[in-house]
Order: structure tokens, then sequence, then C-alpha cells
């Protein structure tokens, strides 16, 4: 059965959460809320259903986090937003909070945050006040791992979070610099996870670091299972493994499989969705051929199908960006995608046919589904 | 006191008023003391590597400054901005 759903709806330019009936058939909009702000993230905290953070900022003004415990009718702004130390030896400063990441369900009032330039905090009183996580920002590493020239256009990223949901010691993090690392101690020490993780773009093809890693996601129904869209493909790792299987290899050749995000199926460990992006010659970052598309596997990666009904047959120059795609947890599946143009698209037929929520709104940055 | 004006980007802290008093000997003080009645102004205008933002302007009177250990005297001004930029 289908449930309403609320997608939180982060952007350039404020945000917005669109809140649907019981059959995700008509969609309100509430916006925007923070007109003009830049909305990395709005997350809804899953532990309690009912409060959400969001990471801001503006052209000018410096990040912050907002909490709302009213459904986003009210916002109240974090006493000690997350900062690098005073006097921080390599003279950093939080640019942006770019990934919230609700703690353990152990760990109620605990919240994670990735920031640019890369660096890791925590909140022990629901995102209020922030601290740094010293095991990663002080890391004798940290130069290499995050040199201060690498990173995207919007400067370098610690761009996931994500916890093991059987063990809050467990950790891993996405990087655009350092691949993905890994932690068992809760942040305390730190180690790479990047065996067999192409860089096209180093002389090393396959080096210990120095991966991009766009997104990662642990199967929901069995957490050894890791997906990953990589700058460079599509990969899969099954834990205690070590090394990355590039099941990217199987997509059609004409499409490649370079993208920004990857989405699983929260009931079947096999399944999982990707956005194709060109990857070609500049890197238009932009749907194959103007043709855009999801593309399924339900074999851990020996396959993929193609979905595209309902989106543009041409000239649909789509780019979904790392935050932008997900799923629900109803059931037929719903699966929803916000793209740089603001357009928004769900899918209620596990990627079978889709159709437009909304359009024309700011460049769309992250969608976030959850109950409503 | 120093007379300090609030441009539009802030004044979501200071209730919608352009132009407030504030006391304090550096640049430092003056927003540390705005801060004090509107909590989480500074931060928005200043780094904590206490750089003023990069998108941000600061004048003491026609001059502008950079630094915020830069001095004020009784009946300064403050004039903060939001510089042309962004789109």
């Amino acid at each position: 059965m289908t449930h309403a759903i609320q997608l939180l709806v982060g952007t350039r330019k404020g945000a917005w959460i669109y809140r649907s009936d019981e059959n995700r058939e008509t969609w309100r909009a509430q916006g925007p809320i923070f007109l003009g702000s830049i909305i990395s993230h709005l997350v809804l905290d899953a532990r309690d259903g009912k409060t959400l953070l969001m990471a801001a900022s503006t052209g000018h003004l410096g990040p912050t986090i907002f909490r709302s415990g009213d459904g986003g009718e009210t916002w109240k702004e974090a006493a000690k937003p997350p900062a690098f130390s005073a006097g921080d030896p390599h003279g950093r400063a939080v640019d942006h909070s770019f990934w919230l990441e609700p703690g353990h369900a152990s760990e109620p009032n605990v919240w994670w945050v990735g920031t640019s330039p890369p660096g890791l905090f925590r909140s022990g009183d629901g995102g209020d006040t922030w601290e740094g996580v010293e095991g990663l920002n002080d890391h004798p590493m940290n130069l290499k791992w995050f040199p201060p020239e690498g990173g995207t256009p919007d400067g370098a990223i610690l761009n996931q979070v994500v916890i093991d949901p059987r063990d809050a010691a467990h950790m891993y993090l996405a990087t655009c610099s350092a691949g993905v690392l890994e932690t068992l101690d809760q942040g305390k020490t730190w180690r790479t996870l990047n065996q067999n993780v192409e860089t096209a773009f180093l002389p090393e093809t396959y080096p210990e670091y120095g991966q991009d890693a766009h997104f990662i996601a642990l199967a929901p129904t069995n957490p050894d299972r890791l997906w990953q869209q990589n700058h460079c493909g599509i990969y899969r790792l099954d834990r205690p493994g070590e090394r990355w299987e590039r099941i990217g290899n199987a997509m059609p050749r004409e499409v490649g499989d370079i993208g920004f995000t990857i989405t699983p199926h929260p009931r079947c460990d096999a399944t999982a969705w990707v956005f194709p992006m060109d990857g070609t010659d500049v890197w238009p970052r932009t749907s194959p051929g103007g043709r855009p598309a999801v593309y399924r596997t339900r074999d851990a990666g020996e396959s993929w199908e193609r979905q595209d009904a309902g989106f543009p047959t041409e000239q649909g120059w789509f780019t979904v960006k790392r935050q932008a795609f997900c799923a629900d947890r109803a059931d037929p599946l719903g699966l929803y995608l916000g793209t740089t143009g603001g357009e928004l698209w769900m899918s209620g037929d596990e990627g079978g046919s889709w159709r437009q929520i909304a359009t024309h709104l700011p460049e769309i940055y992250s969608v976030v589904a959850a109950p409503a | 006191m120093i007379s300090v004006l609030i441009p539009s980007q802030l004044t979501a802290y200071t209730d919608g008023v352009t132009r407030v008093a504030a006391a304090g000997a550096t640049v430092a003080a003056v927003l540390d003391d705005l801060d004090r009645r509107f909590p989480g102004l500074k931060f928005r205008v200043i780094d904590e590597q206490d750089r003023v933002r990069k998108h941000m302007r600061m004048f003491i009177g026609r001059q502008e400054t950079r630094s915020v250990a830069a001095p004020m005297r009784d009946g300064d001004e403050l004039l903060i901005f939001g510089a042309l930029s962004g789109g």
C-alpha cells in the first residue's frame, strides 16, 4: 500500500516541502522556505518523525543550520553551527554544510554533518551545537586526503555520512578526493576503502585514495552490501570484502556508467537505480544524447534495464546531483528526482513510468522522501 | 557608542531594524556586542578564523576594513554591506 509522502527539496534559492495524498497522486507545495538561501540538504529525523534540520548559507552570509519541530512552519538557528577550531593550522573555515545525517537509532540526539571544505562535525543535542570530529579533521593524512586544490566547482566536499544500522560506531564517508573512508570506532580512526575503484584523472589508475565517491548507499536489507556511483563508474562492494566490483561495465556502452547518484531498493538488496550522465569529452554531465532515463538493476549489477517512459524523448538535458535522487519506502516503491533545471519528477511504479510533480523551481540540490 | 548599519541580508536577526547602536573598542568587540543581542549574527559575517567573509564588506566611516582588530572609537560608524556578487 502507498502512504502520504513528503519531499524535502533543497535548492540554490531556498527550500520547499511537497506533500502528497495517500496515493501520491496530488502534491501540495509548502514554500519557499528561506527564499534566496542556498539549501544544500533538508532532512527529517526518522527517529522522532518530526524534527527537520536544514543546511543553509547564502551568497553573502556564512553557513548555518536551522531546525524545525513543526513541519517547517517555524525555524530556530543552531546556537553553535559547524565550524573548524579557531586557529586551525590549515586556516580552514566551513564554507557550507553539505550533508546532514541523523545519528544511529540508539543515539536519538546525535546528528552528523559533512562540510566543504571536507570536515566532519557531530552534534549531541539535536543539532543545536556542533563539535569537530578530531579523528578526521586533524588526521595526519588530512591534507593528502583533502588537498585544498581538490574538489568540485563549489569546493571540496565531504559529501556523505553513512551509518551501519547494526553498529553506531561503524560509519562510512563518501568524499570527493579521498574516495570512501571507514571507521569502526565512531570517528576516532579512519581507513581508506577504495580497492579497484578507478581514478581516470590521476597518474595512478587505482590508488589507495584520490577517488571521487559521488554517492554511496547501504542496501537497507543487507548493510554489508554497498553501492557506489563514483566519478569513474558504478561499483558494488560486499563486506567483509575490500575490493569494489565495477558493475557499471554492464551498462550500455553508448550510455556509460557515469553519474552522480545511486538509489537502492529498500526491500531488495539486488535492486538499485542510477541516473546516468554524459561523462565524455568535456563532461557535459547531462543526460546522454538528450534522452533522460534511469537504469535499474535487479541482479546486483549483472545487467541493467532502461526506464524512460514519461521522460522527454529528445532534447532533455537533465542533470541530477548527488543528493537529488531518492526512494520512499511505500509499496509499490516511489522514486523521486530533482534536476538542476528545477524540475521535480516521480515514478509511482518503481521506475516504470515518470511524471512531473513541479517545474520552474530553482536549481535543485537535494530531494529527500519521508512519510508525510 | 558605535552606530552600526545592518544590511538587508542580516535584518532577519535584528527584527527588521537597519541601524543599531553597539559598544566595543574594535570591530570584533562591536560584533560580539551585536551577537549577544542578536545571536548568530557575527558568524554569518566573520568566519571561525576571524576573517570577514568573502562576499561581505565593512567600513569604518568611509574607510573599508577587512580586519576585525581594527580599532573603533566612540561616535564611529560601522557600515556592514553585502558585496556586489552572486546571481
